[in-house]
């Protein structure tokens, strides 16, 4: 085999008290795709940070091009041909793609006065151009980049590589942000790259799409490597078992839904974002008892003002939310929870728990103004370790004990403090948003199975999530938002994956139902 | 009221709109490349002091062998070098020790009071130091025979000339030149600064430390090109002001000196008012039909500097210009009724504009986008 363009040994990487890398070993050969799956935390972006120069390893070897380098920070990286897309866009929204490209390694025109050399912008932005179209990647120089939709970031970021000189791209979790179908254009990308001659290494988390795109694939758990496979000759099944180390069910097994009352009913209703603009622009739908409604969307397409309006933490602009034939809108959250509703927040750790309070408080935050938690104004310290000793023990929480503080907990246990807190009572609608964000393998397991139990017991759900898959295994019902408007409810027996993608992408519907009868 | 009163208002006004550009040129390098600086106050005291004391040591250490003017200058590299100094325990403060920004500045400013008074009670006041004179005028060949616009900007002493230099030179570099780019983009997303290989610490150490020097020539001018001599607290919140000009230009060094400009005329106007030469009704027109004017001029200034991001349609700019100049000729021609009102308030009208333009006018200035915040790899 030929020499491989990069090739990692033994890289260690320990931060206080975390062992992020131990003894990595990877090897990345010229024109190939190489995944590296893993779980959040086990230590991909770490070691890719590492060869990037943005962490420097405790052990370890790094050969480019079977020379031995030391990469100090990027700056070398980029010069030995190495160029990293991150997960969070490294581009300054306020500035032009030119801009943005030149930055670091600017073309100047005129006579050089070291710092104060005007830019070429010109010059540039015609280079970029060229080298966008080259490769299949529409750019347009002088857009500002915070007017751009997220897949093209991404492409201004891929060109911001290309543009550097990358011989090897690092693309840390691509396709987090992009819908289904810009998901498959890169890919379509990242193939012409590598037909160029570049190297990719994609870092992912997502089975079946490394199993799509990748050439060969490592596994990494717990900062460790724990086997390489090629996609031919794996499966989702063993590459899942051994990213957690255990087998796990990925198929939620759920029975018929069966609808009953209508627990939720939102007519035309209108909520604005922080900057006062409209973000939720007149949607209407129904949640009945007993089934799964998915809301289905690309982040920042008004998800989160919905469900923020739905539990009183933001004021409705305009239309009606009814709960159990009571009109809430504008209601306060206490007395929408106190109509029996959960609430799964986006965000745990800001608006789901108080990180430096113990478990045990955590775990009645949303009741401990009543009996048995409290007894007029004074709290009932025993009543709540009791209940929050039941609760660690009927919901798998692992924690050392109920009065650690909730924020060293690992995200999975946080979240099931959430759900614990949320389902130990009688619940008529669940709103669950973004519930298995950044969770490990297992514990979304986990949290889809609650969520069907607490379907079947006879609430109703609201499922909001930018992840298709888990919106297509759970669902009744799937609403499409986008851009603040529902622009569609559908069955979820009689849709596609791929209908609800478009539908997600703006496509209009009688396109998206064009186009998905014209590929059966 | 007739025009060469006009004029001469407009020459007072740029004279007193220096040290507040200057101040704000301090605050524009720090925030952004985002470090937050309400220490201009502090710095633009200490400026001045030290402005004063160079100047005046030098000459008795020289024993008066050289021109007053070579004393002054040394003046003046005094004050930019303690302004620099003290900058530099700013940045230390807020980058290496990552200390609130607002903390260190608030220190900072203590620090300068305390200073500067102590100073001039032990010292300055003490031994009745007196000063050595201030910088003449200088008349710009040519252009100084220009009538009306050669008296307003072309017949100055060297501060002012230094001070509309520096926010062309400032201006043309944040936005056209290696630095400007790198500045900004550390002051908008340093990591992203940061992984194409720029050194957030050292750019945001460096410009912070050069506004440093920005505001002592902000003080110095107080003493060197004003009053000649240093006086306690003698900057009276100028630096505060320059903040607030800053927000007003929206964080570009010309919509800075426009606000500035302002003030400056504010300030211009008190002591035209105090004098008894206008009445308050007349200021009152004056100062809006001053305040829409400059503004449609910066805009005519951002649209001619950033022609493709500037969306802001020409016939909505002449319109404004239009609306302000006609203002000036109502507030000029038409005779208003004396209302009396107690000197003292005249003093106040400078910082009546700050409240009233910070609250009115502004608008939706935003901030560099990592202002304030101290960078972390990681």
């Amino acid at each position: 085999m030929a020499q491989p363009i990069l090739r990692l040994e033994g890289i260690t990487k320990r931060f206080p008290g975390v062992l992020a890398n131990d003894k990595v070993d990877f090897e990345l050969a010229q024109g190939e795709i190489h995944a590296l799956l893993g779980e959040n935390g086990a230590g991909k972006t770490t070691l890719m940070n590492v060869v990037y120069g943005l962490y420097k390893p405790d052990e370890g070897q790094i050969f480019i091009k079977g020379e031995k380098s030391e990469i100090d920070n990027p700056k070398e990286a980029l010069a030995r041909g190495i160029g990293m897309v991150h997960q969070h866009f490294m581009l300054v929204p306020v500035m032009t793609v030119t801009e943005n490209l030149m930055l670091g390694h600017e073309t100047i025109r005129g006579p050089n006065l070291g710092p104060l050399s005007t830019l070429y912008r010109r010059q540039v932005a015609k280079e970029i151009k060229a080298l966008g179209d080259q490769y299949g990647l529409p750019i347009h120089p002088l857009a500002l980049v915070q007017d751009l939709s997220v897949g093209e970031q991404q492409r201004v970021e891929i060109v911001k590589a290309l543009y550097r000189g990358a011989e090897v791209l690092i693309l840390d979790e691509p396709t987090a942000v992009l819908t289904p179908q810009e998901a498959d254009d890169l890919f379509v990308v990242l193939r012409t790259l590598v037909a160029n001659g570049k190297s990719i290494i994609f870092i992912s988390h997502k089975l079946r799409e490394v199993l799509k795109i990748a050439d060969r694939i490592t596994v990494m758990r717990d900062g460790h490597v724990v086997g390489e496979r090629k996609p031919a000759k794996t499966n989702e099944n063993e590459l899942a078992a051994m990213m957690v180390g255990r087998e796990v069910i990925l198929q939620v097994t759920k029975g018929e839904a069966q609808p009953g009352q209508t627990v939720l009913q939102v007519s035309d209703l209108k909520v604005n974002n922080d900057l006062d603009h409209s973000a939720v622009d007149g949607v209407t739908f129904e949640v009945r008892s007993g089934e799964v409604l998915g809301i289905a969307g690309v982040q920042g397409n008004g998800q989160t003002e919905l469900v923020e309006a739905l539990t009183g933490l933001r004021p409705a602009e305009g239309g009606s939310i009814v709960l159990q034939g009571q009109q809430v809108a504008g209601a306060t959250p206490r007395r929408i929870t106190e109509l029996s509703t959960a609430h799964i927040p986006e965000d745990r750790q800001q608006d789901g728990l108080v990180l430096p309070f113990p478990v045990s408080d955590n775990l009645v935050l949303n009741t401990y103004y009543k009996p048995p938690f409290s007894k007029g104004l004074i709290l009932q310290r025993n009543a709540i370790m009791e209940a929050a000793r039941e609760r660690i023990q009927n919901f798998d929480i692992r924690t050392p004990n109920a009065q650690t503080h909730v924020g060293s907990l690992s995200g999975g246990n946080q979240q099931k403090v959430i759900v614990a807190r949320e389902l130990s009572r009688t619940v008529k609608l669940l709103i669950a948003s973004q519930p298995t964000r950044g969770l490990d393998v297992g514990s979304i397991e986990y949290i889809h199975k609650r969520l069907i139990e607490s379907r079947d017991a006879g609430a109703g759900v609201l499922l909001v999530s930018s992840e298709l898959d888990e919106i297509m295994q759970l669902s009744d019902r799937i609403a499409v938002i986008y851009q603040g408007k529902i622009v569609d409810i559908l069955e979820a027996k009689s849709t596609s994956k791929r209908e609800v993608g478009l539908l997600m992408a703006g496509v209009a519907k009688e396109k998206a139902g064009k186009k998905s009868n014209s590929s059966e | 009221m007739d025009t060469l009163f006009f004029a001469g208002l407009i020459t007072l006004a740029l004279i007193k709109a220096t040290p507040i550009a200057f101040g704000a040129m301090a605050g524009l390098m720090s925030e952004r490349s985002g470090v937050i600086n309400i220490a201009i106050e502090g710095m633009m005291l200490i400026g001045a002091m030290m402005s004063f004391l160079g100047s005046v040591l030098f000459n008795q250490w020289t024993g008066g062998a050289l021109p007053k003017e070579v004393s002054l200058i040394v003046g003046l590299v005094v004050a930019m070098l303690s302004g620099a100094l003290i900058a530099l325990l700013h940045a230390w403060l807020s980058i290496r020790y990552k200390v609130d920004q607002i903390i260190s500045g608030t220190v900072i400013n203590l620090l300068a009071f305390g200073i500067t008074n102590f100073t001039a009670n032990a010292y300055i006041d003490a031994v009745r130091l007196s000063g050595v004179g201030i910088f003449p005028h200088i008349n710009i060949p040519l252009l100084s025979d220009i009538p009306i616009l050669g008296d307003i900007f072309f017949k100055h002493q060297p501060l002012v000339y230094l001070m509309l230099i520096t926010v062309g030179v400032l201006q043309y570099a944040l936005f056209r030149t290696r630095w400007g780019l790198r500045t900004r983009s550390v002051g908008e997303h340093p990591r992203a600064a940061d992984t194409v290989g720029i050194n957030v610490n050292r750019t945001r150490y460096i410009n912070v430390v050069i506004g440093g020097a920005l505001a002592g020539m902000g003080g110095a001018f107080l003493v060197l090109e004003s009053v000649g001599r240093f006086q306690k607290l003698m900057t009276t919140g100028r630096g505060f002001i320059a903040l607030a000009a800053l927000i007003f230009g929206k964080w570009t060094s010309v919509g800075a000196l426009g606000s500035a400009l302002l003030f400056g005329f504010a300030e211009a106007l008190g002591v035209r008012l105090q004098l008894g030469d206008i009445n308050e009704l007349e200021a009152l027109a004056l100062l809006i039909g001053i305040g829409i004017s400059l503004l449609a001029l910066v805009w005519v200034a951002i649209k001619l500097i950033k022609r493709s991001q500037d969306k802001r349609p020409a016939s909505l700019i002449a319109i404004v210009g239009g609306a302000g100049l006609l203002f000036i000729v109502l507030a000029l021609t038409v005779d208003f009724p004396n209302i009396q009102i107690p000197i003292q308030f005249l003093g106040l009208l400078p910082y009546f504009a700050t409240v009233l333009v910070l609250a009115g006018f502004v608008g939706r200035a935003v901030a560099p986008a990592a202002v304030g915040k101290p960078y972390e790899r990681g």
